[in-house]
């Protein structure tokens, strides 16, 4: 195709979205409210896993070792934690180190081993640090069957709760996204199809002294392709001013919240949210060139 | 240029149709030819098979030395190339200028810019237009906007010009220009095939006729009238 032929393609194309004015605006907003649900949920569904990430980081199983165990078998059973599949990091919390930590929480005022009587309630215990969310429950199922092991806790229950948000986000996205992006297909189709209407002479004409028939489609293709481009730009501005207010607010208000800031990722998420825009737009354009301009 | 060996084109395959019948032509390079005969006799038909609008229910047609039959639907184009049509209706583009219109022909086969600025200038100039090529097509009379239509089938440099009653919607005077413009570019060697109505100009002019009737050739004379 000629450079001339190109610049003509985005003449016409140019020409028919100013003269379907109503039903360019109406697809354009079709495809930045898809785009902008489809960004908001990517974001949410990120910003869970990141949270997921950190928590993690900061999840711990706690193993009480039976009261009274001698040092020694208590000291050996860290090897036995660390030989556990999954198991990232473990440490030893000799009973007289946790009745400190316990001493420092209630205040340096307080004398909590003679309050009690002299004698230390606690037992020995391990925090173990897992690899990674998915394996604490395994490890501390694992940990409970052990010998000279008391009782084992963690976070129960917050883990898979997070993990189930996360899923249940992404499935409930998809199929929102789905259906919305359905919509805007169908109104880019029919504004191609009002376009195609519009220049049936123009088209008849073109067979005729011989256009052959990837210059007949182009400017239409052209169309959809901006219509949905133009689409995915509006949301991506909209996604990109309330994220940054929205981030702003929460690291003033709930600072304790993780939220994922990282620019590589969001210029990633922009990027492919234009992709996508561009390639709805062309897809619309296809369904309505194959069904009402036969060339 | 054109041959057409015993073409018959049936519409509908039910009710059947019988738009033309055993149709045997053949038109030599840089011809005149009026095809005439009552409406409906079959010479949109006979047209619209020699652009492969469409293809005959049976028979074969040749058009510089290809088989329609057998081409490809992408090398359809090629062939639209090598003919100018001209309408009874003139099928301009109403919101585009003159210069446009012709302009738009040299465009949609992909022509460098710089070939269409040179070209649709002198095309204009030889049908008489050069200094409307700003204006718009309905602030031209009829007899103006068919010489548009024309210098549009012309401006790729055809072989081949195929006419459906160019001179239907004009006055006799706007008539006559229109031929002799006709007959200008048939001298230059494009062959001309026209349809029509017009018997005062078949007449007048002496070239040859084929008369269709219910779809047969039931006359094909050189230098012939409207009637026999």
């Amino acid at each position: 195709m000629r450079l001339s032929s190109i610049s003509y393609a985005f003449r016409d194309a140019l020409r028919s979205l100013w003269r379907n004015k109503f039903m360019t605006i109406a697809s354009i907003a079709t495809v930045a409210i898809s785009l902008l649900i489809l960004g908001s949920a990517w974001l949410l569904v990120i910003n869970s896993n990141y949270l997921a990430e950190v928590m993690e980081s900061e999840l711990e199983i706690n193993v009480y070792l039976q009261d009274e165990l001698p040092r020694e078998e208590a000291e050996a059973m860290k090897d036995v934690f660390a030989a556990l599949p999954g198991v990232f990091e473990t440490t030893f919390i000799p009973r007289e180190e946790g009745l400190k930590t316990l001493e420092d929480r209630f205040g340096d005022s307080t004398n909590l081993l003679e309050a009690l009587g002299d004698k230390n309630p606690l037992p020995d215990v391990y925090r173990i640090k897992a690899v990674d969310a998915e394996s604490v429950p395994e490890i501390a199922r694992m940990a409970a069957e052990l010998e000279r092991v008391e009782t084992v806790r963690y976070g129960q229950g917050m883990v898979e709760k997070l993990l189930s948000l996360t899923h249940w986000l992404r499935t409930a996205g998809l199929v929102i996204i789905a259906a919305i992006a359905l919509a805007a297909i169908f109104l880019i189709a029919t504004t191609i199809r009002l376009t195609v209407f519009a220049r049936r002479r123009e088209i008849g004409i073109m067979k005729l002294v011989g256009a052959t028939n990837w210059y007949i489609r182009w400017p239409f293709f052209l169309e959809g392709m901006m219509i949905g481009f133009l689409g995915a730009a509006v949301a991506v501005a909209a996604i990109h001013i309330f994220y940054g207010k929205l981030t702003q607010n929460i690291a003033l208000t709930i600072s304790f919240l993780p939220v994922m800031k990282d620019t590589a990722v969001l210029y990633d998420i922009y990027k492919n949210l234009i992709i996508m825009g561009t390639a709805l737009g062309a897809l619309g354009s296809a369904i309505s060139l194959r069904r009402f301009l036969k060339v | 240029m054109i041959q057409m060996f015993n073409v018959s084109k049936i519409y509908d395959e039910e009710v059947k149709v019988q738009a033309l019948a055993d149709i045997n032509l053949h038109i030599r390079k840089g011809e005149f030819v009026f095809i005439v005969g009552p409406s409906g006799a079959g010479k949109s038909t006979l047209t619209r098979l020699m652009i492969r609008e469409e293809l005959p229910t049976k028979g074969q047609i040749m058009v510089d030395g290809r088989s329609l039959l057998r081409m490809k639907g992408r090398e359809v184009p090629k062939l639209r190339r090598k003919i100018g049509f001209i309408f009874q209706d003139f099928r301009l583009l109403m919101e585009r200028t003159i210069y446009e219109n012709v302009a738009f022909a040299m465009e949609a086969i992909e022509m460098p810019r710089s070939e269409v600025k040179e070209r649709v200038p002198a095309v204009l100039e030889m049908v008489g237009l050069k200094d409307k090529m700003s204006s718009y097509p309905h602030q031209l009379s009829g007899g103006q906007q068919q010489r548009v239509c024309i210098a549009r089938a012309v401006v790729n440099d055809p072989r081949i010009i195929i006419a459906d009653e160019p001179t239907g919607n004009l006055d006799p005077d706007t008539s006559w220009d229109i031929m002799k413009i006709l007959q200008a570019i048939n001298k230059r060697g494009t062959t001309i095939i026209s349809a029509t109505h017009d018997r005062e100009m078949v007449d007048t002019l002496k070239r040859r006729v084929v008369a269709l009737r219910d779809g047969h050739i039931v006359r094909d004379e050189e230098r012939g009238g409207y009637d026999s």
